[in-house]
């Protein structure tokens, strides 16, 4: 064992990836011929541009074009490298390594570049042939081998991978499906907004997104031929390909005794808990952090190398990444944090006519992250600014137009920035509609308010997104003579009115919550308490069934099924259909009033019982027993229908016509759990002398001999109004019906919050007659919609969350009597 | 020991918690509501409301304010202060996310 000083010592590599390319180049130019090296690759190639699978898939790239070192690289470095042999075994005690063909070599440094294994997800079935993941060439031979046949291909998983994975497919001829976990693509990328744009751009290319799809099986007798949906679907499947994520390949490691976790720790030299050993890669943990992308990786190679060739450097501090998604076409890009709050502050830009999306988040003047999609031109000058921290409070106002735009001065004056545009200057993108246009039309045919330049000219009749630019222009051609018109956006977070708001989802064919924000240009990336019930609402309304509702767009009463009350408890209020009650029923009120220590029990102005007092957790064992005993919940707490309060009528009144109680029961059922703007109470009294106070509701029925008058419009509450006559039918069938048409006409007119009456104002009486009472058809029509959308509804929800529909609602996340000692470091 | 140690308690995964939604944490002197944003921040503040002790755990969550179910305070969940024009502060708590799951500082979230 003689040791001689001269002697280079030996430096062996065990991966062949990317991590430790980079690595050993920046040690070569560090210090040339420091070391002997030795590599070991699993993979029978050299090293190549892992990143580029993508395009290679897609048939953009062949192989060749994305080899990193060819064989001349390791020949004129003297690297000796063991193409497909893997390491099985490290002798830390002897320094040595064992390959799977049996070579043992010894190391004086040793470097762990395993990078990491794709994860697969334990399902019956994923073994099958036809079932691949995406992480090497030879993946990549598989899936162009299936890709050849055509037929089926499922990619589980909407990330990064799985869509590039999809796009590649797609554009080699197979019919591919997505099948994503979480509710939006890149969920760890992307915003709500920018998915939503992603979503919409991937599905052009003619593939299938199933989002919250839980993937339970993949079935196939000898090989892959379908999966199966937690929802009980499936689907056709000749390729699955596997994409959920990546996991540290450190399983060399942790047989050796190295220190593991998630991933091989090391310091902020990359030295492992071996001084010998050194880790570098996917495969690593680094400050509690693996990372996933080449960038990170790339700056441990540095300090690595550094260390390797003798320097004392600065250690390795940890990344921020950026994300850019390699699908020709398709433009995004995501960086640092975007999370909002009080102390940061966005700038958002939204370009519907061109699908742009921009948002940049800053905290005390600084960028902290950064979206962008559809134009990500400046992604790189974001990414700078937010790895150098750089003040950018002087040029907020300009920032979100990107570098190009940067000197350009202080915000301008918007009417003063109007004026000064060209004549052939574009207004309105959606309608291509140019300032001189509109400018000859205001002059021509003397407009003087923006629905008159919207009617003649379309321009802001779209998304309307440039309105205050359209105004700009009303007022620098008018002059002093253009007052703006008293347009009350619906809140801060949009230029647009309610009624635009509800008009474009409808034109637009807009259905998610998203996809109104992106398309109508909202201002802030998720909305704020006022607008964001209003659009679930409006949604609800224009897609019955279609729809997702989104419950915490919903005020706790309506998430919870209950009203709550000044002490945090809840009220609990059974439907009594029109009023009407059995023993059996005030029994068992009775009974499971006692049985859960109701602290108060009261009749409410509606003709039903209340239960006060309840606490959160004990809500379900109440309604549970309530179910039990025939009951469902009154909706006490809806924008919805609340209750039919009926009088004794014909049955047992002697002045009677008609028969009160039985109407109202019936409307009662026809619309229970309907959605609407406001709260809607009904009434019928069996004859005009009203004793169920019909003429103060939203809509009651006062029965004479002759039949029945249809009341609307009323209320007695921060306003007392006593109805109007809408007309009269002279059967209960009508009845029924024209209150339905009613009732939809409001769902589909009113704004969010304004009860019957205010809408009925804004549209007048003689409007809403004239196509309920006079056209047949549109009152068909009108009860036909109700009809369809009231089949999403007719479902007790006591009954649905009894049975466990997110149940976690009601049970604190921990509960703890007594804190448990902390556990052993 | 009678020092605030610091003692990170695991609350379970970050999904347990729905997006733009909060649960709640129950411990001998007082509860806790666990916030959850749109991004997968988390943030934790005593559940009474600054004005009249409402829950703010059953408040609308947007950006990161919460919107008191009660009368609409909105309050800030990173400091709990009152926003606007409305004064007062609901305590905050040391909470965290490491692997997905959440983590609370018993040491503090306990302590009188
Ligand atoms: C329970 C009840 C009082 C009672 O003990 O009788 C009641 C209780 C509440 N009413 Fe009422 N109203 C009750 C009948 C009424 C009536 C009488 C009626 O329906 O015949 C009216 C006048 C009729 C009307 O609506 O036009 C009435 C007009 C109001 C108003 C004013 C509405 C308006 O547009 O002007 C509000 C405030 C609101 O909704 O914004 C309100 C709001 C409330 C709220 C929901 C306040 C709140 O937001 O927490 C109360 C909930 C307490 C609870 O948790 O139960 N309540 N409220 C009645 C429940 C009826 C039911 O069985 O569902
Ligand atoms: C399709 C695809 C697209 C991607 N796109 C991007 C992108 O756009 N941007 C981005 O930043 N990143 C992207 N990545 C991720 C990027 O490729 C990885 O972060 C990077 O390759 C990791 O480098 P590494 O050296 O740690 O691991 P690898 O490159 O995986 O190298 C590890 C090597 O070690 C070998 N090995 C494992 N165990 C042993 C053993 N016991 N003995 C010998 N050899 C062993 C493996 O076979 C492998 O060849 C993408 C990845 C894929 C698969
Ligand atoms: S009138 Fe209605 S809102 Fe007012 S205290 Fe009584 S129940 Fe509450
Ligand atoms: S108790 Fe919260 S706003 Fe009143």
């Amino acid at each position: 064992m003689t040791s001689q000083v001269s002697q280079r010592r030996k430096l062996v590599v065990v991966g062949n990836g990317m991590a430790a390319g980079r690595m050993l180049e920046d040690l070569f130019a560090r210090a040339p011929g420091a070391y002997d090296v030795t590599i070991f690759g699993a993979e029978p190639r050299v090293n190549y541009d892992r990143i580029m699978l993508s395009p290679v898939l897609s048939g953009e790239k062949v192989y060749e074009d994305i080899v990193i070192h060819g064989d001349g690289w390791y020949a004129e470095n003297g690297i000796d490298l063991k193409r497909g042999e893997k390491i099985v075994a490290i002798d830390r005690a002897g320094r040595t390594v064992t390959s799977s063909a049996g070579t043992v070599v010894a190391y004086d440094e040793l470097v762990i570049a395993t990078g990491s294994d794709p994860f697969v997800i334990p399902v019956p079935g994923n073994a099958l042939p036809g079932v691949v993941t995406f992480r090497d060439l030879d993946d990549v031979e598989k899936m162009l081998a299936a890709a050849a046949k055509g037929g089926d291909a499922v990619v589980i998983g909407g990330g990064l991978l799985g869509l590039e994975a999809a796009a590649g497919l797609a554009q080699k001829g197979m019919k591919v499906t997505v099948v994503h976990l979480m509710p939006i693509l890149m969920e760890r990328q992307l915003d709500q907004n920018a998915a939503y744009l992603l979503k919409k751009a991937i599905e052009k290319r003619g593939i299938t997104i199933e989002t919250g799809a839980n993937t339970t099986a993949i079935l196939g007798d000898g090989k892959v031929e379908a999966i199966k949906l937690e929802d009980g679907r499936t689907l056709p499947a000749d390729l699955v390909v596997m994409a959920v994520g990546i996991r540290p390949n450190a399983a060399l490691a942790k047989s050796a005794g190295l220190a593991v976790e998630r991933g091989i720790v090391v310091d902020d030299h990359l030295a492992t808990s071996d001084p010998a050993i050194s880790a570098v890669g996917e495969c690593v943990q680094h400050r509690g952090q693996c990372y996933g992308l080449v960038a990170p990786l790339y700056e441990m190679g540095k300090v690595l190398a550094a260390r390797l060739a003798g320097e004392t450097g600065a250690g390795y501090a940890g990344s921020i990444t950026s994300t850019k998604l390699k699908v020709t076409g398709v433009d995004l890009f995501s960086a640092g944090d975007f999370s909002e709050g009080d102390d940061t502050d966005e700038v958002v830009l939204r370009d519907p006519s061109r699908g742009v999306y921009k948002r940049v988040i800053l905290r005390d003047g600084r960028i902290v992250g950064a979206v962008l999609y559809g134009d990500v031109a400046d992604g790189s000058w974001y990414f700078d600014l937010i790895k150098k921290q750089a003040d950018v409070s002087e040029m907020r106002e300009t920032l979100i137009y990107g570098q190009a735009f940067q000197g350009g001065g202080a915000a301008l004056d918007p009417v003063a920035a109007v004026a000064a545009l060209s004549d052939d200057a574009e207004i309105c993108g959606c309608n291509g509609v140019s300032k001189g246009t509109i400018v000859a039309a205001i002059t021509a045919k003397g407009l003087t308010t923006l629905d008159e330049v919207r009617a003649v000219t379309k321009a802001s009749a779209s998304c309307g997104q440039c309105t205050a630019k359209v105004e700009a222009v009303l007022a620098a051609t008018l002059g002093d003579a253009y007052a703006a018109a008293s347009r009350k956006p619906m809140c801060k977070c949009t230029d647009l009115t309610h009624e635009e708001v509800r008009e474009r989802i409808v034109a637009k064919e807009l259905k998610s919550v998203p996809a109104v924000m992106q398309e109508l240009g909202w201002k802030t990336s998720c909305g704020c308490p006022s607008c964001r019930p209003a659009l679930n609402y409006y949604l609800i309304a224009a897609w019955p069934g279609e729809y997702r509702d989104d419950l915490q767009s919903r005020f706790v009463n309506e998430r919870l099924h209950a009203n709550i009350q000044k002490d945090g408890t809840f009220s609990v209020v059974p439907r009594m259909w029109g009023g009407l009650t059995t023993a059996a029923e005030l029994k068992a009120i009775g009974e499971i009033a006692e049985k859960h220590q109701v602290p108060l029990v009261k009749m409410t102005g509606g003709q039903r019982v209340d239960f006060l007092g309840i606490p959160k957790e004990r809500l379900t064992a109440i309604w549970k027993d309530l179910n039990d005993a025939g009951m469902v919940s009154g909706h006490a707490y809806s924008k919805g229908l609340r209750t039919v309060k009926t009088c004794v009528g014909k049955s047992w009144c002697r002045f009677g016509t008609q028969d009160s109680m039985g109407l109202g029961v019936k409307l009662e059922k026809l619309m229970c759990g309907s959605w609407t703007p406001a709260k809607v109470k009904l009434a019928v009294s069996g004859c005009p002398r009203n004793c169920s106070e019909a003429t103060v509701k939203d809509i009651g029925v006062i029965c004479v001999d002759s039949g029945y008058d249809i009341h609307i419009a009323g209320a007695a509450g921060l306003h007392v109004r006593a109805t109007d006559l809408l007309g009269h039918v002279d059967t209960e069938e009508e009845a029924l019906e024209v209150c339905a048409a009613v009732l939809q006409a409001y769902r589909e007119g009113a704004v969010y919050l304004d009860r019957l009456y205010k809408w009925s104002e804004k549209v007048g009486l003689d409007t809403i007659r004239a196509r309920i009472i006079d056209d047949l058809a549109e009152r068909r029509a009108l009860y036909d919609r109700f009809m369809i959308s009231q089949r999403a509804v007719r479902k007790d929800p006591w009954a649905e969350r009894v049975a466990g529909r997110e149940l976690h609602e009601f049970m604190p996340l921990a509960k703890l009597d007594i804190i448990p000692a902390p556990a052993a470091e | 020991m009678t020092d605030a140690k610091q003692y990170w308690f695991d609350l379970g995964p970050l999904s347990a918690i729905p997006k733009r939604g909060a649960r709640t944490v129950q411990v001998p002197r007082r509860d806790i509501a666990v916030f959850r944003t749109a991004n997968d921040e988390v943030f934790a503040l005593e559940n009474r409301c600054p004005h009249k002790g409402g829950p703010l755990s059953e408040g609308i969550v947007h950006g990161r304010k919460v919107a008191c179910p009660l009368h609409n305070w909105v309050i800030d969940l990173e400091s709990g202060n009152a926003t606007g024009a409305d004064h007062g502060c609901a305590r905050s708590f040391p909470i965290k996310i490491e692997n997905e799951r959440v983590f609370i500082d018993m040491g503090v979230a306990a302590a009188p």
